[in-house]
């Protein structure tokens, strides 16, 4: 019983791990091959909550001593809590320096396509 | 499998999204792109220093991890605030008007 259940728990760890990994690569592509700062933002927010997240998780139930599994959450929360923030902060000075979001500009555009 | 090749498999794929972050810091048109991927690298520089420390078997590297996480935050937004007001605090800030 208890084999089994050790061989659960390291299963959902190793593909938490892979989900994981596939989550922080999709995330940094959408950093590449995204449009503008607020398109690419949802590529960097990917790799915090999914990419992370799940890494995070599968090490979680490695952990070998309770105070490792606590070290891991407290990474997994401050992750949570700054992540967001951080990225709240670059959007807001981006807007702020006047950039506009690429939907937006095309938006605008389109009623002048209409009238020509 | 084992869930030391896991790790292994993690640690490869950390090391492609730093590679794609690390383009996206080179090419960014604006200051923004820039910080953003910096601060996409720093959590991922975090994801490593932990999934590294349990491959080797030796979980201490959380604690640089969480310091890491803690600087990377601290470090992002200092330098959005250097953008925005050309000081760090020790002078007054330049547009006042937008302030």
């Amino acid at each position: 019983m208890s084999e089994l259940f050790d061989f659960l728990v390291t299963a959902i760890a190793i593909i938490s791990l892979c989900l994981g990994s596939l989550g922080v690569v999709l995330g940094a592509l959408g950093l590449i091959r995204l449009g503008d700062v607020y398109q690419r933002m949802h590529g960097a927010g990917i790799v915090d909550t999914g990419g992370a997240g799940l890494i995070l998780f599968g090490l979680l139930l490695l952990s070998p001593d309770w105070t490792v599994a606590v070290r891991v959450a407290l990474i997994g929360m401050l992750i949570v809590f700054t992540s967001p923030t951080a990225t709240h902060a670059i959007a807001r000075a981006a807007t702020l320096a006047g950039i506009e979001p690429i939907l937006a500009r095309r938006s605008r555009k389109k009623p002048q396509k209409d009238d020509a | 499998m084992e869930p030391q090749t896991a790790l292994i498999v993690t640690l490869a794929a950390l090391a492609i999204g730093v590679f794609f972050a690390f383009i996206r810091a080179t090419l960014g048109p604006t200051a923004f792109d820039r910080v953003l991927a910096v601060n996409t690298i720093g959590t991922i520089a975090v994801l490593v220093i932990s999934v590294h420390g349990f491959w080797a078997g030796r979980p201490e590297f959380l604690d640089i991890a969480l310091l890491y996480a803690l600087i990377n935050f601290i470090g992002t937004i200092a330098v959005l605030k250097f953008f925005r007001f050309g000081t760090l605090g020790d002078h007054p800030p330049r547009h006042k008007e937008d302030a």
